[in-house]
């Protein structure tokens, strides 16, 4: 037995090792790889900063920082340009407030009726169709406010408007972002133990008592969450402003004038033949910094929220 | 809250004029009830109604438009003669090359993370940066890509050509493919990868043989709502140099193109009206194309859920 096994061991075990070391070495190979695709993400977003630096800093050698968070002037495209990105942030500022203005309650209420009053069946296909909206490209929500929202309101309660304006973008924006703010605020409300809803109804309390004083005010940090994630999207949102505000940088509250936003700013001057390195070029990646410090610090503050939503229960 | 403890005041008292407040009260807390039942269900309806006022808007603009005609033409100074032609076929390339570029990367990531990847700080920093990148605006991976895929390496990419477009899609769309991969993986239990090892099988032959065609109904699924969200992406296409009037047709990776939300944008913008008819035209195109991608996606996921 002894002989036999010296006999055979160093063949058997020679091809054993051979296929064990293509083995490891193919395993090791692949983990490599699967492992660079995911930290392309990372790479991605160290590209983002980057380029936003980089080029934000070219701009800075030629226009004062001062005169870009304080000036109440922008006029990127005239000859004596002026930068105050003031002016386009209000334009951003207004087009979203009317936005959240419309989501935020539609939302909030669609999300209690899916969660506390729809009957499973209706629920299981009103869910899916309100993601329809959000997945509707975003030009053809431009098109349909300049074409058809504007008219609308043009004709019955709005002449004065014109015909490029902050209400009508905002208002198609808030239904565009209807189904994020449901979806989100949805899963917090189902997310309240039924346990809370039964003590309320035992306690006398009606469906709309228990919906509202009850569940809502448990789910509120996810509904916080739900809101935040809406205006980070409303604030990065393009094409819808970009057709139906108007490209008019002005500072003003009023809805029924146009608005350019930071990001109708930055597709205004791309659709133009900008050259390389000039200054007009470098503005688009200053507004561009500003834009992603906004919606990276509302969805930073948004996941706080929806964190402290999935652990309180 | 003041009328729950007065309630209960009363309760423990037992005075009579607190039931009377308690029955009054009844009829009007379920008028209101009624009210607001009513009112949730408006404004989860509100939504639909306005889509579907969108799609009934553009169908009488667009659909007296569209012709075949529209379809083989290229864009012209003359609204009545001007087609989608070459915009059609350049979202076609984008579509055709992002997924070449998309698939094999987010799937081979979310592997990776949810197979691979050990528990630790470094994992949890890929992690939280990738739901950070699909929160990040699309016209943010459009400065991204003009910066690095158009103006640095643009010897290599061409410059404003469609595998610049491919490139900068390719990015913005990673997140959600690689968020719904690893949920897909997630839902499979780990027997199916115990059984595996303890037949001898590697992890990445545990993968390949089982792990890999049980996600692949999900996988697919968010791949292509993903890609279908390419298609319809106008900003970061604009940024990074789609031409809005085109008047060949794309032949090469390497060449100039548009793309059918860019060609739309074009064409909102002008004054004329008879412009706006061929936008609205060009939007059912986009719809249609947005359609077929998705019936694919779900007649996929139906045919692979059944033989699984």
């Amino acid at each position: 037995m002894a002989v036999n096994a010296e006999q055979r061991g160093p063949s058997g075990e020679g091809m054993w090792q051979r296929e064990s070391r293509a083995r490891h070495f193919r395993e090791r190979a692949i983990k490599i790889v699967l492992a660079a695709c995911a930290y392309v993400s990372v790479l991605t977003t160290f590209g983002i900063v980057f380029v936003l630096l980089f080029e934000t800093v070219n701009f800075f050698r030629e226009v004062s920082i001062v005169e870009f968070f304080t000036s109440t002037t922008w006029s990127a495209a005239f000859a004596n340009p002026q930068f105050g990105i003031l002016v386009l942030a209000s334009g951003t500022l207004l087009t979203t407030l009317i936005a959240i203005a419309v989501a935020l309650p539609v939302g909030l209420l669609a999300a209690i009726f899916l969660s506390e009053y729809a009957s499973p069946g209706l629920r299981r296909w009103l869910k899916p169709a309100l993601e329809i909206l959000a997945g509707v490209p975003t030009i053809v929500y431009g098109y349909f406010a300049l074409t058809f929202v504007t008219p609308l309101l043009r004709e019955t309660i709005l002449p004065s408007m014109t015909i490029f304006n902050a209400l009508s973008a905002g208002l198609v924006m808030g239904v565009m972002i209807i189904p994020t703010i449901a979806s989100v605020s949805e899963d917090a409300i189902h997310a309240v133990p039924r346990s809370l809803r039964e003590g309320a109804y035992a306690l006398g309390a009606t469906k709309r008592e228990t919906a509202t004083r009850i569940v809502l005010p448990a789910a509120l940090s996810g509904i916080v969450a739900a809101t935040i994630l809406g205006i980070s999207r409303a604030v990065g949102e393009t094409m819808i402003v970009a057709v139906a505000a108007g490209n008019l940088a002005q500072l003003t509250a009023n809805p029924l004038e146009s608005v350019q936003t930071m990001t109708a700013f930055i597709v205004q001057v791309a659709s133009g033949d900008t050259p390389t390195g000039s200054l007009t070029y470098n503005t688009i990646f200053a507004v561009g910094s500003t834009l992603f410090v906004m919606t990276l610090i509302l969805n930073i503050v948004s996941y706080v929220f929806v964190r402290r939503f999935r652990e309180a229960y | 809250m003041a009328t729950k403890s007065g309630a209960q005041k009363n309760a423990r008292k037992g005075e009579p004029e607190g039931e009377g407040v308690f029955k009054t009260s009844v009829s009007a807390r379920h008028a209101l009830d009624r009210v607001f039942s009513v009112l949730v269900f408006v404004a989860a309806m509100i939504g639909l109604v306005v889509l579907a006022v969108l799609l009934v808007d553009i169908a009488r603009d667009g659909l007296p438009r569209l012709s075949w005609a529209f379809i083989t033409s290229f864009p012209s100074v003359i609204p009545q003669n001007s087609g989608i032609y070459p915009a059609l076929l350049g979202s076609l390339w984008l579509l055709g090359l992002t997924a070449i570029l998309s698939v094999p990367l987010g799937i081979g990531a979310a592997v990776y993370l949810e197979e691979y990847a050990p528990d630790n700080w470094l994992t949890r920093l890929i992690e939280v940066n990738i739901s950070n990148l699909a929160g990040v605006p699309s016209i943010i991976y459009g400065l991204l890509g003009l910066g690095i895929f158009v103006n640095l390496l643009g010897g290599i990419t061409g410059g404003q050509s469609i595998v610049s477009g491919a490139l900068t899609l390719s990015l913005l769309i990673l997140p959600v493919i690689i968020i719904a991969t690893r949920e897909a993986l997630r839902t499979i239990p780990g027997a199916v990868r115990e059984g595996g090892y303890a037949l001898g099988a590697t992890r990445w032959e545990v993968i390949r043989s089982h792990l890999l065609p049980m996600a692949l109904p999900g996988a697919l699924t968010g791949t292509i709502l993903a890609l279908s969200r390419a298609i319809g992406e106008t900003a970061p296409l604009i940024v990074v140099g789609a031409a809005t009037y085109i008047t060949f047709a794309p032949d090469s990776p390497l060449s100039s193109y548009s793309a059918l939300p860019i060609q739309i944008y074009s064409w909102v913008s002008q004054p004329q009206p008879a412009f706006q008819l061929a936008a609205a035209a060009g939007i059912v195109v986009l719809m249609v194309v947005l359609l077929l991608t998705n019936s694919v996606a779900i007649w996929l996921r139906n045919k692979y859920q059944r033989r699984g």
